[in-house]
């Protein structure tokens, strides 16, 4: 056990307990043991002085590609956890869509004790939903959740058949695990690859039209409402999705749905100059999708922040756009594109945190995104005056493919705790010895 | 004749990526230019200017007018011409776009002239090389050239392009020819409109400063000329299109379309022409059609393009 650890003198702000305010809190076997609004003072803890800083539980990203096994090139599980920690993430949800794909318990088992040996951050596997991620037969979804997923999804491409899906969302509801839809029509999107738009028309580039995303959302709304499956939306980028989870919110159906900092920072505007860093599926859109989304972030509709971090090296991104890879690293600049909508009035403080700490939680049922007393010791320190600039060649992560290089953030983690035991600090890692 | 020159890194390269953002005055110093050119081609008094240096063509799509006009051009202003095509090459070994352009860069031509089926290849090559490059037609993004010869070819006929309206009909989606030409002849004071089935118009067309027009036979009255664009057999199998059949019922040109429009409009192609589909063989061979000119004046307007980026 590690030395139990007292944090001082900090500002809690824990969206689940509804607090923001100053605290102390204890950190012992792995728990959250006080809470105090009374400076406290115990004998052999490790104090860190928190003065100036936040402290919010952990931050949780459900939607992340780790690569490994097979491309770990551009990422291992390792530098994941790496780039993890030093953004304040202590749950990633790993994808599926590795090779092999994690459609058994062999590669979840894996992954979890690659994980384990880093040592860093906990690694949530997604099981697949199809054997392959194929679309075809059921993966062996009891066997990936007794291995130890918390959820399966197709994720990087979408369910076509709808019979599948269907059987799906009814075949996981024994484990409540939500299944994750990566929505995109492939009969809409053809060979579109940015937005239907202006850009797109002169750029000579095909587009994808919205509907592309939002037939699937209503699809799988229908069928979540008519199974009584959990639905969870990946990457939400539209007006018109966010429209109809409203409403199915409103219905009682059980969906939960997630957007990326991309999708509510850019706009189609950024692949101007053929800019392959902000090729993205689905791909950026408008700026009245991104208000759609500032508005569906703040009133709950969107439940939380995901990066969606997927690494690609220059070999997939220095290529003529059509044939760039899509996405872009995420977790080491989540935090901060958040913060932004803080600073810019469009979220409070404590709905930002809750969107990357309780709202993921409380979307996959995990047990941290609060501080309460018997809560994992999982958290994160910001100092949220701390002004950077984005410089990929500074990541954790070992691909630099962001679009956000050169932007100037204000908010950075300090300190990153997990289970108790402090894992980043100050930019540093502090790894176990192997 | 190659020499040092040849190698010598040049320190502001010049390139044709585009119309769009272009300026008038740069777009009438080429046009200029080039009816300097055909004069001199004419009388056969034209100067060897890119006498010692090298233009590289790399045609990563395949093309015979395009290629075989800025080898013409190219040669006689002077310049070695080493032409460059996938085929039997390392593209097929799995290099990527910037690793072959910079082989062929490491040869040391002064320009590289590039058709390419990906939108924005020619920007990404102009991000890494030195040397000018022209854009030969990228994906269905920019076919400046072609732009740049269609005007000239208009204005040669029709004296200046202020106020003058000009009909784009077809696959206006997957058309760089209709993308360069409607920038181009905005930027020289047309009217520009764009017709053509529906599923082949793109949203957001209208931004670029042209009219969307469904029915073009209800404005044939006023149109000076118009712009057939090829249609493409695949855009069947993709359901823009029932079949070539409806399309020359529908969008393509005949005689008695052509007697609607302003007298002395042009009939104007980019080719290759599927003959009795977007014109009807009456109206290529006849007295309106300027389909060749446009192919002969393409050397001349390529002589200014080359020289200006040399």
């Amino acid at each position: 056990m590690s030395r139990p650890i007292l944090i001082r003198g900090g500002w809690l702000i824990d969206p689940l307990h509804g607090i923001q305010a100053r605290r102390d809190l204890f950190l012992r076997d792995g728990k959250v043991v006080e809470v105090s609004d009374q400076p406290l003072s115990i004998a052999n803890a490790q104090v860190i002085d928190a003065s100036g800083l936040w402290v919010v539980p952990g931050l949780i990203d459900l939607h992340v590609h780790l690569r490994e096994p097979g491309e770990e090139r551009k990422e291992t599980i390792l530098s994941g956890c790496r780039a993890a920690v030093a953004g304040g993430f202590t749950s990633v949800v790993a994808m599926p869509n590795t090779v092999p794909v994690n459609d058994s318990a062999v590669v979840t088992h894996f992954i979890r004790s690659r994980a384990d040996q880093s040592g860093l951050c906990r690694v949530l596997p997604a099981g697949a939903i199809s054997k392959g991620l194929q679309g075809v037969e059921l993966a062996e979804i009891g066997a990936l959740v007794a291995a130890g997923c918390v959820c399966v999804t197709d994720d990087g491409r979408p369910v076509m058949n709808a019979g599948l899906m269907r059987r799906a969302l009814q075949y996981a509801r024994p484990f409540e695990i939500p299944v994750m839809a990566h929505e995109e029509d492939l009969t809409l999107v053809g060979d579109g690859c940015v937005n239907d738009g202006m850009i797109a028309t002169r750029l000579g580039l095909l587009p994808i039209p919205a509907s592309a995303e939002v037939t699937m959302v209503a699809r799988d709304l229908l069928l979540a409402e008519e199974t009584g499956g959990r639905l969870h939306l990946a990457h939400l980028s539209c007006a018109q999705s966010i429209e109809l989870v409203r409403a199915a919110k409103r219905r009682a159906i059980r969906v939960t749905a997630e957007a990326t900092p991309h999708h509510f920072t850019l706009t189609e505007e950024s692949v101007a100059g053929y800019q392959t860093h902000a090729k993205m599926n689905p791909p950026l859109r408008r700026e009245s999708d991104v208000r759609a989304l500032w508005e569906a972030l703040a009133d709950g509709t969107i439940d939380a922040i995901a990066s969606d971090h997927a690494p690609h090296g220059a070999l997939e991104k220095e290529l003529e756009f059509e044939k760039a890879a899509n996405g872009i690293v995420g977790l080491e600049t989540s935090l901060a594109l958040t913060l932004e909508l803080a600073w810019k009035g469009v979220l409070t403080a404590s709905r930002a945190i809750q969107l990357l700490t309780a709202g993921p939680a409380r979307a996959f049922r995990l047990p941290g995104g609060h501080l309460g007393v018997g809560a994992p010791a999982d958290l994160a320190l910001i100092d949220p005056e701390a002004q950077w600039t984005v410089d990929p060649s500074k990541f954790f992560s070992l691909s630099r493919n962001t679009p956000f290089t050169g932007r100037s953030l204000k908010g950075r983690v300090t300190h990153t705790l997990v289970g108790g035991r402090l894992v980043f600090q100050r930019g540093e890692m502090m790894e176990p010895l192997q | 004749m190659i020499g040092r020159s040849l190698t010598a890194e040049r320190s502001s390269a010049s390139h044709l990526l585009g119309i769009e953002g272009l300026e008038r005055e740069y777009v009438e110093e080429i046009l200029s230019r080039a009816r300097e050119y055909r004069q001199a081609l004419k009388a056969g008094t034209v100067e060897n200017r890119l006498a010692g240096k090298l233009v590289a063509n790399l045609f990563f799509e395949d093309s015979t007018r395009t290629r075989s006009s800025f080898e013409i051009a190219a040669k006689l202003l002077g310049a070695e011409v080493l032409n460059w095509s996938p085929t039997g090459s390392s593209l097929s070994k799995g290099e990527t776009l910037l690793d072959t352009v910079r082989n062929i860069e490491a040869i040391g031509p002064c320009a590289v002239v590039i058709r390419h089926r990906a939108s924005g290849a020619p920007h990404l090559v102009a991000r890494h090389l030195r040397c000018s490059v022209i854009n030969a037609g990228d994906g269905i993004h920019e076919h400046p050239s072609q732009a740049l010869l269609d005007a000239f070819t208009l204005q040669d006929r029709l004296g200046s392009l202020e106020g003058r309206a000009i009909l784009i009909i077809g696959d206006i989606l997957h058309s760089r020819v209709a993308r360069s030409n409607i920038h181009c002849l905005r930027l020289l004071g047309a009217q520009v409109l764009v017709s053509g089935p529906p599923t082949l118009i793109p949203s957001g067309i209208d931004a670029l400063g042209c009219r969307v027009v469904l029915d073009f036979r209800s404005v044939l009255r006023q149109i000076d000329a118009v712009m057939a664009l090829r249609v493409q057999h695949e855009r069947q199998a993709l359901s823009f299109l029932p079949s070539q059949r409806e399309y020359a019922a529908l969008w393509g040109l005949d005689a008695t379309a052509v007697g609607q429009m302003k007298p002395g409009a042009l009939v104007l192609h980019p080719g290759p022409v599927n003959r009795g589909v977007e014109l009807s063989g009456e109206v290529l061979d006849g007295p309106r059609s300027v389909v060749l000119e446009q192919v002969s004046n393409g050397l001349a307007v390529r002589m200014a393009i080359l020289e200006r980026a040399a």
